[in-house]
């Protein structure tokens, strides 16, 4: 049955008449106005097959602009704060972009067909803000969000599963490449690229060819440990992974109420990701130039290894004297290290200069009682787990 | 000074072993650890003894081995990864079959088709369970103290002890009725504590054979519950009770282990027997191995169970009398067995439904407690059960580095089977015997089954103790009983991994918290030897 899209509030993805009949708990969420699974079976087995297996993942409700014209690249490269000049067809990059106050907006991934053809992917809607820092471009920037159904594909025996789905000599293809395929008869565009910090792959196609894919992925995985992974798995692999979540570790600047919440790359850790020197100008970049010269950034985002096994869900953090100086966006106990570990907004010195002698007050609730545990905090990387595999070509192999 | 020579000695590189070996590692101490075997990792290993097929040829699965230890010694840098089960299945003669889940509702839904009532009972069973496992949770890192000293740390340890039974806030406040619960619990057979609960045979047959498992009781011997408690108290990640594969077969944790060791210094050397340990002035100085070498330490730790250790290794002279009849009544019988099979294919198990979850775990397929009592009469009588419970899994189900995609690895571990078989021993042939009448049992629930073998191994309790050095093949190292447990472990007045040996201890399951692949003991142990070396340790655990 179709659905009627003037009335119906959320809508479903080309992937829903198969992640429904996966679906054993009836879970979903609404993400970009779609309805997809938070969790298919248990969380706790869904995280296992991306650390272990391969896990599918409906990725269609995220924000996909097709960017296309003679100005293409500069377009993305004055978007951007980051350095694509030198960017080569059929990669993709990790990107962040800001506003004009140098504030963060979202971060995304780039691919690059040619210089005159990319795709930006990303988890708000920013359809309008592409639009509006066009003008003097000669581009055309299309919404292909509900127009192409994309797939992660995650885990140590993703590469086998899709190399037996169609994807031939796919071990070859490195991290932040992409390669198009042509498997049944339809376009396939495959990217080693993910949200997990793991060995993985993105898969986009045609809608049409969405439920085939599926079913076809779900064969090739059989003997391969493949279970489809809803959101909060996803949300506990990247938060080992260190990746950040827009309007969970930060607020976008154009969603923030509160001026003060608006955050700059330095604040985030996406300090690296801001090229100052790079030769055109992109939007922000004045405001980053004097942050950095005035030595003006406040506050820091950082992971933090927490002593004891309750997560810290939304503490805050104190110095020894019980100064509040900061708080945790994201908090886990982490299944395949054994740790406690979080990512914290906090404020300078702390978490750079300042590394040891912070505390967490964690509330750890116990049948409609909390316990108040104060527990100690290291500074450490932000990026927690980051397995060999990861990175590896070829990549590893399943036979 | 002689050559050789090291600040700690352990013998056996057990998982306890290795976990002692690693923490006084990292506290900075030099350690060697000395291997009867050419390779390590005592019973939990993975070895390939088919091509292509990885077997967890011991132990098989994990939930005891204490997160902190995982995280101290950073387990997952060197390769560890537990797998969660997905579920765990009694198949019935009648081609039902019984399950339980992941997920506790679905378990509720499950038990429901059995019994209404025993449905509901589950929620009641699992609240008492949790409770005991939350008691018991805190003791198992300490110390047990000496009830008979009145040194202070003892009187301490003692007043610390109590205060987990009578705990005020950690569980809202244990009642007068609550401990007695837990004396019961500890004392009770598993038939009498279920009883309570439940009705239906198939859910107490199913929930009763983790108290048989590796125990030479029987389902209605009195103390059979708290080795149900034994086999709960781990946890997978905050979900108690919970088992899981380690990936890549139980061999990963020693491996991981022997990485962190190497990694701040330590040694392993493989192929080097402990045939007996030096002494000097009745203290012990060093050890010396089958192949003539001899090392020095100023302390030796033992990692082989309390008979090995004081009857094998230690000479009576160098013990007190009382100590070593103590040791010679120390209750370690064999009484489990395993096979390992290599599997071309995925056995088909039809009482179970394709897909169904509750067959990703463990399987069995004993449907009463009267059953389960049978086989244990068999084994009084010195023979292997003719109608076994057995306690099988398919790890490459989970684990895809267990055997190439579509092939698999089983582990089948059976309950019981005597050390000393009757009618003049084990010998090849009767191993084989053996083995095939476990095929055959299986074979009874699986019509593929034996078209599918490749290969298999088959362990007896006398394979145990030859080929691992566990005494009889008891997996424990010893009888989880209560004149066997706690401040009694491994005998009373030693329970504090010293021993009567000066600067010598022992580390093995054979003391507390006791036996299964858990690490606490080896933690507990290393504790005390920092302790008594003055070197300050850190670390989640202790």
């Amino acid at each position: 049955m179709t659905q009627d899209l003037r009335y119906s509030a959320l809508k479903k993805t080309p992937f829903h008449s198969r992640t429904s009949l996966a679906s054993r708990t009836n879970k979903y969420y609404n993400w970009n106005g779609y309805t997809v699974p938070t969790e298919y079976s248990t969380t706790e087995l869904e995280y296992t097959a991306a650390r272990n297996g391969t896990s599918v993942m409906d990725l269609t409700p995220m924000g996909k602009y097709e960017i296309i014209g003679d100005h293409a690249h500069q377009f993305v490269d004055y978007l951007v704060t980051r350095d694509l000049s030198k960017m080569k067809d059929n990669t993709v990059a990790y990107i962040i972009w800001c506003n004009e106050d140098g504030k963060v907006i979202d971060d995304g991934t780039i691919f690059k067909f040619s210089s005159t053809k990319f795709m930006l992917c990303c988890a708000v809607k920013i359809y309008n803000w592409l639009n509006d820092s066009a003008y003097g471009f000669d581009v055309t920037i299309t919404d292909v969000t509900d127009t192409i159904a994309a797939l992660a594909i995650q885990g140590p025996t993703s590469c086998s599963t899709l190399k037996k789905f169609g994807a031939t000599d796919l071990e070859t293809l490195k991290p932040f490449e992409m390669r198009e395929y042509k498997i049944d008869g339809f376009d396939i565009l495959i990217s080693r690229t993910g949200f997990t910090g793991d060995l993985g792959y993105e898969l986009w196609t045609d809608p049409k060819n969405a439920e085939t894919t599926w079913d076809n992925i779900e064969i090739a995985g059989k003997e391969l440990k493949l279970r489809p992974f809803g959101m909060y798995a996803l949300e506990m692999t990247r938060i080992e992974a260190g990746f950040i979540q827009t309007n969970t570790d930060f607020m976008a600047a154009e969603d923030s109420l509160r001026p003060t919440r608006m955050r700059s790359p330095y604040e985030i850790g996406m300090g690296w990701l801001v090229h100052l020197n790079k030769n055109s100008y992109f939007v922000g970049k004045k405001a980053l130039k004097k942050e950095k010269e005035e030595n003006s950034t406040e506050r820091c985002l950082v992971g933090l290894d927490i002593d004891g096994d309750k997560p810290a869900h939304g503490s805050v953090i104190y110095n020894s004297k019980k100064e509040d100086i900061g708080i945790v966006t994201a908090a886990l106990w982490s299944p395949i290290m054994k740790k406690n570990i979080a990512l914290a907004s906090l404020k300078r010195p702390y978490g750079i200069k300042i590394k040891e002698n912070i505390f967490a007050e964690i509330y750890h609730p116990e049948e409609l009682e909390y316990r108040k545990i104060w527990a100690r905090c290291k500074v450490v990387k932000r990026q927690f787990f980051n397995p060999e595999r990861r990175n590896k070509v070829p990549a590893d192999l399943y036979e | 000074m002689p050559k050789n020579t090291h600040d700690v000695i352990v013998v056996g590189a057990g998982h306890n072993g290795l976990t002692a070996a690693s923490y006084m590692a990292k506290a900075g101490l030099d350690v060697v650890v000395l291997e009867k075997n050419d390779w390590i990792g005592g019973a939990a290993v993975s070895r390939e003894l088919y091509p292509g097929w990885k077997y967890s040829n011991c132990s098989y699965v994990c939930s005891l081995l204490r997160p902190e230890i995982m995280r101290d010694l950073e387990l997952y840098k060197y390769g560890l990864q537990i797998i969660p089960y997905e579920g765990s299945a009694t198949m019935m003669k009648n081609g039902d079959y019984y399950t339980h889940y992941h997920d506790h509702d679905m378990t509720i839904n499950s038990i429901r088709r059995h019994s209404h009532k025993d449905a509901e009972a589950y929620e009641r069973y699992s609240r008492d369970v949790l409770r005991q496992c939350k008691i018991i949770k805190p003791l198992l890192k300490m110390t047990p103290p000496d009830l008979t000293s009145f040194k202070p740390k003892d009187l301490f340890g003692a007043l610390e002890f109590a205060k987990h039974f009578a705990a005020k806030d950690e569980l809202g406040g244990l009642g007068e009725k609550e401990i007695y619960d837990t004396i019961r619990f500890y004392t009770m057979s598993i038939r009498d504590y279920l009883e309570e609960y439940f009705e239906s045979e198939i859910t107490k047959a199913h929930l009763a054979g983790s108290a048989i498992i590796g125990t030479a009781l029987g389902p209605c011997s009195p103390g059979s519950a708290y080795v149900l408690l034994h086999h709960y108290m781990g946890e997978v990640d905050g979900s108690v009770g919970s088992w899981g594969y380690a990936r890549g077969g139980m061999g990963s944790i020693t491996q991981a282990m022997m990485g962190c060791l190497k990694d701040h210094g330590g040694e392993v050397k493989p192929s080097s027997e402990v045939t007996n340990v030096i002494t000097k002035n009745g203290k012990a100085i060093g050890v010396a191995t089958q192949n003539g070498d001899e090392y020095y330490a100023k302390k030796i730790v033992s990692n082989l169970d309390v008979k090995r250790t004081f009857l094998k290794i230690t000479e009576e002279k160098d013990l007190p009398d009382d100590f070593v009849r103590s040791v010679k009544n120390f209750k370690i019988r064999g009484s489990s067995g395993k096979l390992n099979i290599a599997l071309d294919g995925l056995p088909d198990f039809p009482c179970i439904p394709e897909g169904d979850p509750g067959g990703g775990g463990d399987m069995h397929f004993t449907e009463t407690i009267e059953e389960m009592e049978g086989a244990y009469d068999d084994w009084k009588r010195g023979e292997w059960s003719r109608n076994p419970y057995v306690d099988m899994c398919i790890p490459s189900k989970s684990d895809p580095t267990m055997a190439e995609p579509g092939k698999h690895y089983m582990s089948v571990f059976i309950q019981y089977v005597p050390f000393n078989l009757a009618n003049g021993g084990w010998n090849e042939e009767r191993k084989q015997e053996f083995g095939r009448h476990i095929v055959d049992c299986i074979a009874e629930f699986s019509p593929n089954f034996k078209d599918l073998i490749n290969h298999y191994e088959v362990r007896t309790p006398l394979e145990l103790e030859n080929e691992v050095g566990l005494t009889e093949g008891n997996i424990f190292q010893g009888e989880l009983t209560m004149d066997q447990l706690m401040f009694n472990r491994p005998v009373p007045g030693y329970a504090q991994y010293r021993t009567p040996l000066k600067n010598m201890y022992i580390c093995s399951s054979s003391t507390h918290p006791g036996g299964g692949v858990m690490g606490a003991p080896g933690a507990n142990a290393a504790r005390e030897v920092l302790l008594d070396m003055n070197v300050p340790q850190k670390g989640n655990y202790y």
